[in-house]
């Protein structure tokens, strides 16, 4: 297996006169479990159509599992794609959708994609339509589940579930993560859930990279620093992710910044709820450093 | 079979999260010598987690000694020698922990100061240990 499950180079996509996508270089390593995290219009799905082969870039480049994302059939039948909202065909059983999936794909392990879906109590004689959105996360999941990809793609795949679907949803994914190995990239807006699940990140915003990276390492590389109030330059190491002021103290968000010299400050560890919401906080930038 | 739970919003890291437990079921013993631990896709699918987390939640508990990893068979719950904390250290600390806070209490810190007090000494006492 190739070392990085993905890798974009100068990857960049646009509609007309606008950059959906900008100079957006980053690899994923395989085995890993990634989430996409930005604001609606951020770029996420652009990134996640690109990766899968549905999108053509406007620049740069996308290799999936050592190749270039829409090579050959036999490229695309070991990438995994669940669209936002998990569409099926809603007047269609789930035994048929089965059928489907097996005719179209090259390989499909429909024993495995049957006892999924039988273990969630799931009818297979019942239309999808039918069903409640949990169970169809849960079939969209299956079918998705059933090529064995190496990568699997899911754009924000919880979006319209309840939060004990959302869980299950999660239950079934990090069971098929466990026994297959695979790479998982998902999109997702709701950063709580993300760090029981997750061990890289990649964050977008305005169109960019702003963040991507291992989640243990980037937690050991950024620090939260509070102190007396000030707005001159403290004698300190590192970038200044965000810093926020009140009256009088001030809080900054440091990445590969010591404790600072001045005396009353104290550095404290940065959650990753945290760490990303001062990301997505910054304002769009001209050059980013990634 | 032991059961891990996650708290999300905790602000520990899930790994952590497992490892407290287990060290915990151990000092309380709900975990005991011989016992076997889940398997990683167990506990992956049972709370719903990245099973390289759990993989590394068991790596540190094998670093510390307190479990052993069988090829193929699964992870044990080792022998602990001389218990690291008797239980006679363990309720003379939780006895000073309940003076400390009847202290706390009556100098007028509610339950929010008295954690955020608490979180200020061990970021302290962590930091001084790194330096």
């Amino acid at each position: 297996m190739t070392e990085h499950a993905l890798q974009t180079d100068g990857l960049g996509k646009r509609y007309r006169r606008t950059w959906a996508l900008q100079d957006c270089s980053l690899s994923v390593p395989s085995g890993r479990v990634t989430a996409l995290v930005g604001p609606n219009g951020a770029g996420k799905s652009t990134f996640l159509r690109l990766v899968v082969g549905l999108l053509a870039p406007t620049t740069g480049s996308v290799e999936v599992l050592g190749r270039p994302a829409t090579d050959t059939p036999q490229a695309l039948s070991r990438i995994g794609f669940l669209a936002q909202d998990h569409p099926l065909y809603k007047h269609f059983t789930v035994a048929e959708l089965l059928r489907v999936g097996r005719s179209c794909n090259l390989r499909f392990d429909q024993e495995l994609a049957e006892r999924r879906l039988r273990q969630l109590d799931i009818p297979l004689d019942r239309k999808a339509g039918a069903l409640s959105g949990g169970q169809q996360a849960q079939v969209a999941l299956a079918l998705a589940l059933g090529k064995r990809p190496d990568l699997l793609v899911l754009d924000e795949p919880m979006a319209s579930l309840d939060p004990v679907a959302r869980l299950e949803f999660l239950q079934a994914l990090m069971g098929a993560v466990a026994e297959d190995g695979m790479t998982v990239l998902f999109s997702s807006h709701v950063v709580p859930e993300l760090e029981r699940v997750c061990d890289h990140l990649i964050v977008l915003n305005h169109s960019r990279v702003t963040v991507a990276g291992d989640i243990d390492d980037l937690l050991t590389e950024h620090r939260l620093l509070v102190g007396p109030r000030t707005t001159a330059d403290l004698d300190r190491s590192g970038t200044v992710v965000e810093a926020t002021h009140s009256e009088r103290h001030t809080t900054l968000l440091v990445r590969d910044g010591g404790a600072p010299a001045a005396p009353g400050w104290q550095a404290s560890p940065v959650g990753l709820e945290d760490l990303v919401l001062s990301y997505l906080r910054q304002p769009a930038r001209k050059e980013v450093a990634a | 079979m032991f059961v891990f739970r996650i708290d999300s919003n905790s602000g520990v890291p899930p790994y952590l999260q497992l490892v407290q437990q287990v060290r915990q079921g151990v000092l309380l013993g709900f975990l005991a010598e011989g016992d076997r631990l889940p398997l990683i896709r167990e506990v992956s699918e049972t709370v719903a987690i990245n099973p390289n987390t759990v993989a590394k939640a068991y790596r540190q508990l094998e670093q510390e000694g307190l479990v052993t990893g069988r090829p193929g068979q699964g992870t044990f719950v080792n022998a602990t020698e001389a218990a690291p904390v008797s239980p006679a250290t363990y309720t003379s600390l939780q006895r000073g922990l309940e003076t400390w806070l009847g202290r706390a209490r009556a100098a007028g810190l509610d339950e929010q100061a008295i954690n955020a007090l608490f979180t200020a000494a061990l970021n302290k006492a962590r930091n001084e240990n790194i330096a």
